[in-house]
């Protein structure tokens, strides 16, 4: 029995483990063989985790020279075949945007995780925060498409870190894996016995002959076929705007029609993609859409308000990009106010405001390290509510 | 799919490692960077490597796009970091030969600290860093190699900067194979070449290689016949004198194989270690198992 297998093992048993240890667990359960990545608060558990249990089942860990590095070898396995990781925080996920950029523009899957720590620059490293909203959909240069998952739990880090390597595989893209720290050092009582970590998707490989193979030719799915090497296809790849057939191209044509596919193919995968929580939305008069622990707070503050007879709903995207609109749209129903608690300046609630366009939306904002609290949920709905009735 | 080991017997054509289709090819008239190319193929023919199980990964910059006109599995990364692509890669598949093709600029710049853990770590790979210089590709700025003096684009001043050793550089940092030639002497670097891809270990080769339309016109050298007739006149490669042993480059240059060990590579080491902890875990199953039943 292997280290994965012990730690799963018996089935149905409550264990005790941290969010990071459950991202490593589930990254094996997923099929990831290879990981790369460098020392850095609050995420170093992921890599310690994946040192012991990679040897176990024939992987390859790896700490590498620096935060770049660590990306570009994971890319580097990726393209080797391999489903590969890298976990970081705030500072190493600034240096890795521009190999993250290439992994999105050569399509090569992969899964990235980021453990909000607060910023910016060294910032806390030891504290929470959730100001890399933004930065996980939009940090590297030029458009590209990028999925970012934001688990609120101990259970949904394992869950959706299963989920991460799949799209990253099927879609062929990277994933991120958003979570603050409070929910990657927490610790809870988790059952993983009925999260279907039996056979997981795999990438779509090229097959048939070398001469009809076209690396970034798609069908009507809009995922083109990834050839392995020594597979015998011998293809080249380039973060260099490339034609179908692979190679650097300019010709006005061929980039815009590559790129618009590039950008556009997530579109007919949405219902594998998008992920949410409904929470008391039905009457809501006000409504939270928060992630992480802000949502568990927002969760608790439900209970708190409606004892004070403050109809408080939440909406929890669990995919955070791409932002599942129709379902907030639809969420939000008849709710006079929507609020937006989050630990940062204000990222989320630019997101909420420009899908509700129109419908008043309140930030609620805390970047002191501390996360922001039921209670204070709790009032400031009440509060949006009477002010709501009253004007 | 049929078999893509060329017969090394066989006379060497440069062709049958090429993407023909990809010709004519973007180097300058005069451009050392070719000359290294088809040294390094003719090496890979020479050593019977499948092209199928070859595969090749550069940075940006001139030599970076060299990867391009290789039949192989051909890999064009981030500038400076081919190295650190190619060690996940060679890591997650060590049945693949995998070669990095790098310049001056993306290999000892911004891609300095891959280089230097690259050489520390020693996990099998063979590094080609073509040295021209200059940032020939951006229109020629100054690069860790530049020679003092020299003038470019950043320096019209002339370049008062000292310029690195680069194989002193990377047998400091404990590269397990460090060798240099010039293209003036293609059998000879084609054999360096060789060496350096049979090497269990990491392997270094510098290959000074000639930038003549922008370095070399800036700096009045004459035509690209002169100027490789230079490095057999000026940079007096040798064979015939010392190793310089600072890290900054003289005029005079070593070249052929400057230093060779035999430490352990990395890549095994791990695996051994791995199936090792595998085998102890299995062990230990087997006898709690065996003590149930008792």
């Amino acid at each position: 029995m292997n280290a994965v297998d012990k730690a799963l093992a018996p089935k149905g048993a409550v264990r005790l483990i941290s969010g990071n240890h459950a991202c490593a667990l589930g990254a094996v359960a997923a099929g990831c063989r290879f990981f790369a990545g460098y020392p850095i608060t609050p995420s170093s558990e992921v890599a310690e985790r994946l040192s012991r249990l990679l040897p176990e089942v024939d992987g390859v860990f790896v700490q590498m020279e620096d935060e770049i590095a660590s990306i570009a070898a994971v890319i580097g396995a990726s393209m080797g075949g391999v489903k590969s990781l890298t976990a970081t925080s705030g500072p190493g996920f600034s240096l890795k945007q521009e190999n993250i950029g290439y992994a999105a523009g050569a399509e090569i899957p992969c899964v990235i995780v980021n453990v909000m720590r607060g910023g910016p620059s060294t910032g806390m490293p030891t504290r929470p925060s959730q100001a890399d909203i933004m930065q996980s959909r939009w940090g590297s240069h030029g458009d590209y498409p990028m999925i970012v998952l934001a688990p609120a739990s101990v259970r949904e880090i394992y869950t959706e870190t299963l989920r991460a390597f799949d799209l990253a595989e099927t879609l062929r893209t990277p994933v991120v894996l958003l979570y603050d720290q409070v929910i990657a050092q927490l610790t809870e009582t988790v059952a993983l016995d009925d999260t279907g970590t039996g056979v997981r998707a795999e990438r779509l490989w090229a097959s048939g002959p070398r001469e009809a193979y076209r690396p970034y030719a798609a069908d009507a799915g809009g995922i083109p076929a990834m050839s392995r090497p020594g597979a015998g296809y011998r293809v080249h790849t380039t973060g260099l705007t490339h034609a179908e057939n692979g190679f650097p191209t300019q010709n006005p044509e061929a980039v815009a029609r590559n790129l618009g596919r590039l950008f556009t193919k997530f579109e007919r995968h949405r219902d594998a993609i998008d992920s949410w929580e409904e929470i008391g939305c039905e009457d809501a008069d006000v409504l939270a859409v928060a992630i992480g622990i802000s949502a568990r707070a927002a969760t608790r503050a439900i209970d708190i308000a409606r004892a004070k007879g403050v109809r408080l709903g939440l909406f929890r995207p669990i995919t955070l990009w791409p932002f599942p609109e129709a379902a907030l749209r639809s969420a939000v129903g008849n709710a006079r106010a929507v609020l937006v608690p989050e630990m940062n300046a204000g990222q989320l609630s630019l997101e909420v405001e420009r899908i509700l366009g129109g419908k008043r939306v309140h930030g609620m904002h805390r970047y002191d390290g501390e996360p922001i609290a039921p209670d204070d949920i709790a009032s400031r709905a009440g509060a949006l509510a009477k002010r709501e009735t009253t004007t | 799919m049929s078999s893509t080991i060329v017969d090394s017997a066989a006379e060497f054509d440069v062709r049958a490692y090429l993407r023909m289709e990809m010709m004519p090819h973007f180097l300058c008239p005069g451009c050392g960077h070719g000359i290294a190319l088809r040294a390094l193929l003719w090496a890979i023919h020479e050593l019977a490597i499948d092209k199928d199980k070859l595969a090749v990964v550069s940075g940006i910059g001139c030599a970076g796009r060299l990867s391009a006109y290789i039949d192989a599995n051909t890999f064009h990364v981030t500038h400076g970091r081919p190295l650190a692509y190619a060690t996940g890669l060679a890591l997650a598949r060590p049945d693949l030969h995998v070669v990095v093709i790098t310049g001056d600029g993306d290999c000892l710049a911004i891609g300095g600290n891959h280089l230097i853990h690259a050489c520390r770590r020693n996990l099998k790979l063979t590094c080609l860093m073509l040295n021209n210089e200059v940032y020939g590709m951006t229109g020629g700025q100054v690069s860790p190699t530049t020679s003092e003096t020299r003038l470019t684009t950043t320096t019209p001043l002339g370049n008062s900067e000292p310029n690195f050793d680069a194989c002193a550089l990377a047998a400091a940092a404990g590269a397990s194979f460090v060798g240099r030639e010039v293209t003036h002497h293609v059998p000879k670097l084609k054999e360096l070449i060789k060496a350096g891809l049979a090497h269990p270990g990491f392997a270094f080769v510098e290959v000074l290689s000639d930038c003549t339309e922008i370095y070399g016109r800036k700096n009045d050298l004459g035509s690209s016949a002169e100027m490789v007739l230079r490095q057999k006149s000026e940079l007096r490669p040798s064979a015939y004198r010392d190793t310089v042993d600072t890290p900054f480059r003289s005029n005079v240059l070593p070249t052929g194989v400057l230093s060779k060990s035999d430490r352990p590579e990395y890549g095994n080491a791990y695996r051994k270690a791995a199936a090792a902890q595998r085998a102890g875990a299995a062990a230990k199953a087997a006898a709690a198992s065996a003590k149930g039943k008792r």
